[in-house]
């Protein structure tokens, strides 16, 4: 199943977004009759053309059973989803054993947290004692963590007695690593963390964080749901124990995501999901599972789905994550600098200086967040307004909800100016500032 | 009238701002606090009663977007000495104006200013907004019963 041309990039480190789009048959589409401007990516990107064929192709000529039917297709269906973990695996540099298939990055922290929730009650055996949790044991996460990283832990604390910790932020929209410094010890069983937050932007100093995680002997658990789509990651050579992301925010379709463990800790932690196609031999008594990946992938699978997840990391492997990655950090950074012209504009998250993919959240004065993007909205530009699912971090900036406005590779620098021209207007017509004042 | 001008009528961005009913006493027969998960928006609205149980006003407090506050704006001026039936009422038109998706131009017997939020109902997205302020209400009339 082959990727199909990329027509915006001969693999160099620059991307050409205007060429990029014509994959992409939503960003020709109108709203409220002004052309389509996409700006909310961080939420789900859109897909190329490439993604979709991919899955209909599969549809098409491979639908069937796979790890369980003995006929052709079955069996070239079963390879196809295979060789889709292999690819997708390989695009962050792990093993195609070290990559298990979920709906989605939060489905991937719930298996992470009830795998250990079920260590906890003893099951697993020896190879799961390093999953135990009890009173004593602690969990670390950060103020900043979208509610996925988040709940996931909280329940994972109440169900075993573990404490919670929190590494907090600084005014600027940092981690407090002087904090979590004092915060990671003995106690530590898991440090989890996003890569990128989804609201802050800024790429979180992992290196650091993973030395003092392991340190005390800490699991580190990364939630890469904003950078890997964004950034050249290799996972392994982050040297975190786990990972996840979603593959609709990467090009690919809603319903499939990944799970990355280091090998030997996915063969010990016990499966969250039971069931069908993830074990050797079941009695009336009990079962025995299968190796990783199969262990954590019980019942039908998202085949499709995984397919045309292979098929977006394809896309960006012919475009390039270097390319990417500058392009993004181009429109990110005029992005910043328009905002920051901006009278009664406040930008959550650091501010230029600091390593961020292209994304800015804003609080804009006297006008609520769902009211902005309204007035963008009526302009045809897409952006995310609420609280992002992070309430924490807005509650820590004084803000129950900004204006979101995420960038990807078929974003213009043209498409950038038109939102924080948009916000300018939309302080005029609110009536926080006159016309001609606001930029 | 464009959609967006007609969605923020100066009425509306005039309630946002001014917030007709704002503040509670604490001595309200009943209240209610409703929460937009989405936004993180808020309302709570108090009931106030008169010793033989009719609806004297309401008070409320709360953040939330011009939307969300110029309707509780709107609803605290509808309130004041109205009976429960009537105000059931026009909670119902009221809810019915907001799912109309810009079929209905709203009850100005039973609705009021209130009306000028009929054009929420063409934004999907919004219709929660408006109604916050409204649910808290008709939650607090079923608790003050």
């Amino acid at each position: 199943m082959d990727a199909g041309n990329v027509v915006g990039c001969m693999r160099t480190d620059t991307l050409d977004p205007t060429a990029l789009r014509a994959d992409f048959p939503i960003l020709s589409r109108e709203v409220n009759g002004h052309p389509f401007v996409y700006l909310d990516s961080g939420a789900t990107s859109q897909k190329p053309r490439q993604v979709l064929d991919a899955e209909r192709a599969f549809a098409e000529r491979y639908t069937s059973a796979v790890h369980r039917g003995a006929h052709t297709v079955a069996g070239e269906a079963t390879e196809l989803f295979e060789d889709a973990r292999a690819r997708v695996a390989g695009f962050v540099g792990a093993q195609p054993d070290e990559l298990v298939w979920t709906s989605n990055a939060t489905e991937g922290i719930n298996l992470i947290a009830y795998g250990m929730s079920n260590a906890s009650v003893g099951r697993g055996g020896a190879a799961a004692e390093r999953f135990r949790l009890g009173p004593g044991d602690e969990l670390v996460v950060t103020e900043a963590e979208h509610h996925a990283n988040l709940i996931p832990w909280q329940e994972l604390a109440a169900r075993t007695g573990a404490t919670l910790r929190v590494i907090g932020l600084t005014d600027d929209g940092m981690l407090r690593l002087d904090q979590a410094a004092e915060l990671i010890g003995p106690r530590t069983r898991v440090v989890a963390f996003a890569h990128v937050s989804n609201v802050l932007g800024g790429i979180n100093p992992v290196a650091e964080l993973v030395a003092l995680a392991h340190e005390h002997g800490a699991l580190v658990v990364l939630d890469a749901c904003q950078s890997v789509p964004h950034l050249a990651v290799d996972l392994p050579a982050l040297d975190v124990d786990f990972a996840v992301f979603s593959g609709h925010k990467m090009l690919g379709p809603t319903g499939v995501g990944a799970l990355y463990g280091r090998a030997e800790l996915l063969n010990a932690l016990p499966p969250f999901l039971t069931g069908g196609s993830m074990i050797t031999q079941v009695t009336l008594d009990g079962a025995e599972y299968l190796p990783a990946p199969q262990r954590f992938e019980a019942g039908t699978q998202r085949v499709s789905q995984a397919v045309a997840l292979a098929a977006a990391v394809d896309y960006l492997d012919a475009v390039g994550m270097p390319a990417i990655e500058a392009h993004e950090e181009a429109l990110g950074e005029r992005l910043l600098a328009g905002l920051g012209e901006l009278d009664g504009v406040r930008i959550l998250g650091p501010g230029p200086g600091v390593s961020r993919v292209g994304l800015a959240s804003v609080v804009v004065d006297g006008i609520h967040a769902h009211d902005v993007g309204q007035f963008l909205d009526d302009r045809g530009i897409a952006v995310r307004v609420g609280h992002h699912c992070a309430q924490p971090v807005h509650r820590r900036y004084g803000a129950t909800a900004s204006t979101r406005i995420s960038t990807y590779l078929y974003n213009t620098a043209d498409e950038v100016d038109a939102a924080v021209a948009a916000i300018a207007d939309a302080r005029v017509f609110f009536g926080v500032a006159t016309e001609g004042a606001a930029r | 009238m464009s959609d967006l001008q007609n969605l923020y009528q100066q009425l509306i961005l005039d309630h946002a701002r001014e917030k007709h009913g704002y503040g509670l006493s604490g001595d309200e027969a009943a209240s209610s606090h409703q929460f937009n998960p989405t936004c993180g928006d808020e309302v709570t609205v108090g009931v106030r009663t008169t010793p033989d149980g009719r609806v004297a006003g309401i008070g409320w407090e709360g953040h939330g977007c011009s939307i969300s506050t110029a309707s509780a704006s709107l609803l605290s001026d509808l309130v004041d000495g109205v009976d429960r039936e009537r105000l059931t009422a026009s909670i119902a038109a009221f809810r019915e104006l907001m799912h109309s998706k810009g079929a209905l131009e709203g009850d100005e017997e039973l609705l009021g200013d209130a009306v000028a939020l009929a054009g929420v109902s063409k934004y999907v997205t919004r219709i929660k907004c408006a109604m916050l302020p409204w649910v808290a209400l008709e939650d607090a009339l079923r608790t003050s019963a």
